[in-house]
């Protein structure tokens, strides 16, 4: 990280951002666990069953969902969850700068 | 020689052949390259190397054999397998990152206590061995099976690649070579399943085109006298699939070799969109696997119904060498398959050769059934490198410098880690000639000792400030005695009895259950003693958090 960041000393109480940042973070992480449960386990095993008489493509629904379905979706969560916190990190002055672009990788092992 | 050892022969020395170039190219000189590859690489050539480490033989071998016999309820392995990447992404990645040392055993040891750390350092040792051995042994059916050599010096001759490139290169050439091992294996795997997809059903994407099938498939299995393929539940109760696919998510984000992997990036975020990648990777083979285990078993079961015995496809009698296919000697013609040598029927079929065999069954020609063989092979020698790093860095880093030789340098750190690796490398061949069960089975084992140790520890060590090192270290003992005393209980291993399952809980479901004893035993024991220390809170409190504060660019502390 460059040592030129504005890093002044902590406000008095300055740390309530710090509250808040893990506060959101913790609520999106409870969201879309929420929604990993209630796809894989509720509809993908729990409701296969009534989900089944309906079918897809020739795919019984229940069954789609737990072959396919669910790994769809966890993709997708984990894109929403990246996505929702590069901004949180931006928005909180948390983000990293020291960007992934153009990485040496012979300096790795090197350095 | 046939046509098809030719092929192998070509496939799998070529492919060598692009890993010992690799490896040779990225060796290193330290320790920090030697086992967090100096937290260089990139992140999508981290989810490709995270997807060669994860997706091992049992994966690419056994998963969509075991998807056709068993149905509906092979989602147990699709779901439990893909899901915890999931957890690994929201609660794990990006904070074990922002800490950012060499192995878990180390986390654990700095936010608890050097007693917990050793603990940790042992489990991991126990858990990846389990692991390890089930790709040796799938490596030697491939070598046995394509170039009719045995098992055992199938075996070592894979071992002895390995030996190669992770003894000289660490972590850093682990991981590009798993890179390259990658491309091998999913080319190996989405060739097949496309051909077959397209000449069955006109359709190349066999995501979409198993679709077409499954009422035929569900047809000619209950002629044949195997359970309806959609049908869920045949052969779990309900409880049971909740518990084992919880247990093998959970697992999967307990696994030491798969954590370890996001200490490599460069950033925290970084750590997060590597899971993404990762599992992006992953997903392209798993929803093909489902199609895999349909096509093939719809055309082998078509191939051999009501088939003379004396007329069978060409692939039976070539499987059959390696013991994995039996004809019973009693039939004339075959009435019924199926996967269990003791249920006697006419054509009896190891789960474990259906990827393998895909190609020939389909009737594909020679070269693509190489690049199978090659394919078996990138899937079975990435993950045992990355298992053989945790075992080297677990023994070396976590318990004999801790309790040996503290004030080591750099380059003896490095030779003690190499030699950890190689004796590993050497008890692993011993054991993967003689495996104890099916190598899906003994790799799910391996996810429920992860599960009841790992998991819980670490997510409480970073969600909850409270949790201390007592607590931790109680809830581990007690979750790992459950899930080992259940699995011993339950199972025939080391000439004990097998006893019946208590609750429809089978063993690999018990990581669950171990899991949550875990956590109830380490809140109600940190509950009970004294909070950690400020230092450690201290420390916690700065893995929640990416990066330095810069002024926010809105008025974000509001």
């Amino acid at each position: 990280m460059a040592d030129s960041q504005v890093n002044s000393p902590e406000p008095p109480g300055g740390n309530g951002w710090r509250r808040e940042y893990w506060k959101r973070n913790i609520r999106l992480v409870t969201v879309l666990l929420v929604i990993w449960f209630a796809v894989s386990f509720g509809c993908g095993i729990l409701f296969v069953e009534q989900l089944n008489q309906i079918t897809v493509g020739g795919f019984p629904l229940g069954f789609w969902v737990a072959q396919q379905g669910s790994i769809y979706v966890f993709l997708l969560l984990i894109l929403v969850y990246c996505l929702y916190m590069d901004r949180l990190d931006k928005r909180f002055g948390v983000y990293e700068y020291d960007d992934e672009a153009g990485v040496g990788t012979e300096e790795g092992g090197e350095a | 020689m046939s046509q098809i050892q030719l092929w192998t022969t070509v496939f799998i020395v070529l492919s060598f052949g692009v890993y010992m170039v690799i490896a040779w190219r990225s060796r290193v000189r330290e320790t920090e390259g030697f086992y967090v590859a100096g937290h260089g690489v990139p992140t999508v050539a981290n989810g490709a190397a995270i997807g060669a480490d994860w997706m091992s033989a049992a994966s690419f071998i056994s998963m969509a054999g075991l998807i056709a016999f068993l149905g509906y309820d092979g989602s147990i392995y699709l779901m439990g397998w893909t899901g915890g990447y999931v957890l690994l992404a929201l609660l794990l990645a990006p904070y074990l990152r922002k800490w950012g040392k060499f192995t878990v055993p180390e986390f654990v040891g700095d936010r608890y206590s050097e007693p917990v750390r050793s603990l940790a350092a042992v489990a991991a040792i126990l858990i990846s061995f389990t692991y390890v051995v089930g790709q040796m042994n799938g490596g030697g059916i491939v070598f046995s099976r394509f170039l009719n050599i045995d098992i055992a010096y199938g075996v070592m001759i894979a071992a002895v690649i390995i030996f190669v490139y992770a003894v000289l290169g660490g972590m850093k050439s682990i991981t590009w070579t798993q890179v390259a091992q990658y491309t091998v294996l999913i080319t190996a795997y989405l060739i097949p399943a496309v051909a077959v997809a397209q000449v069955m059903t006109g359709i190349p994407v066999p995501q979409v085109s198993f679709g077409q099938i499954l009422n035929g498939l569900n047809e000619l299995s209950a002629q044949l006298g195997l359970e309806v393929f959609t049908d869920p539940f045949t052969s779990r109760p309900m409880v049971d699939i909740f518990l084992v696919t919880m247990a093998l998510m959970i697992g999967t984000a307990g696994l030491p070799h798969v954590i370890i992997r996001f200490y490599t990036t460069r950033t925290v975020r970084g750590s997060r969109y590597s899971a993404f990648w990762a599992l992006f990777f992953i997903a392209l083979l798993y929803t093909t696997a489902p199609a895999v285990g349909a096509f093939t078993k719809f055309n082998l079961l078509e191939g051999v119904n009501g088939t003379a015995t004396d007329d069978l496809p060409a692939w039976v009698d070539n499987w059959a060498a390696t013991g994995l296919v039996t004809v019973n000697g009693n039939a004339d013609v075959i009435n019924s398959v199926s996967n269990d040598p003791a249920a006697g029927a006419d054509l009896t079929v190891n789960n474990d050769i259906l990827v393998l065999a895909s190609p020939e069954i389909a009737g594909l020609p020679a070269p693509i059934v190489g690049l199978v063989a090659a394919g078996g092979m990138a899937a079975a020698m990435s993950t045992a490198a990355g298992l053989l790093l945790v075992i080297s860095s677990a023994a070396s880093h976590d318990l004999y410098f801790r309790y040996f030789r503290k004030t080591a340098g750099d380059r003896e750190r490095l030779m003690v880690g190499r030699i950890a690796m190689a004796a590993a490398i050497v008890v692993a061949v011993v054991a993967g000639i003689n495996p104890p069960a099916f190598v899906a089975q003994v790799v799910a084992f391996a996810f429920g000792m992860a599960a009841a140790s790992f998991f819980p520890a670490i997510v409480l060590g970073i969600f909850w400030k409270r949790c201390n090192a007592v607590g931790a270290g109680a809830g581990m003992a007690a979750g790992l005695v459950l899930t080992v005393g259940y699995m011993l209980y339950t199972l025939e291993v080391f000439g004990l009895q097998a006893n019946d399952h208590v609750l429809g809980i089978s063993p690999e479901g018990i990581g669950a259950v171990g899991a949550v004893v875990n956590v109830l035993v380490a809140v109600v024991v940190s509950k009970m003693t004294a909070p950690p220390s400020r230092y450690i809170t201290e420390m916690v409190e700065g893995i929640r958090y990416p990066a330095k504060r810069l002024e926010p660019a809105e008025e974000g502390g509001r």
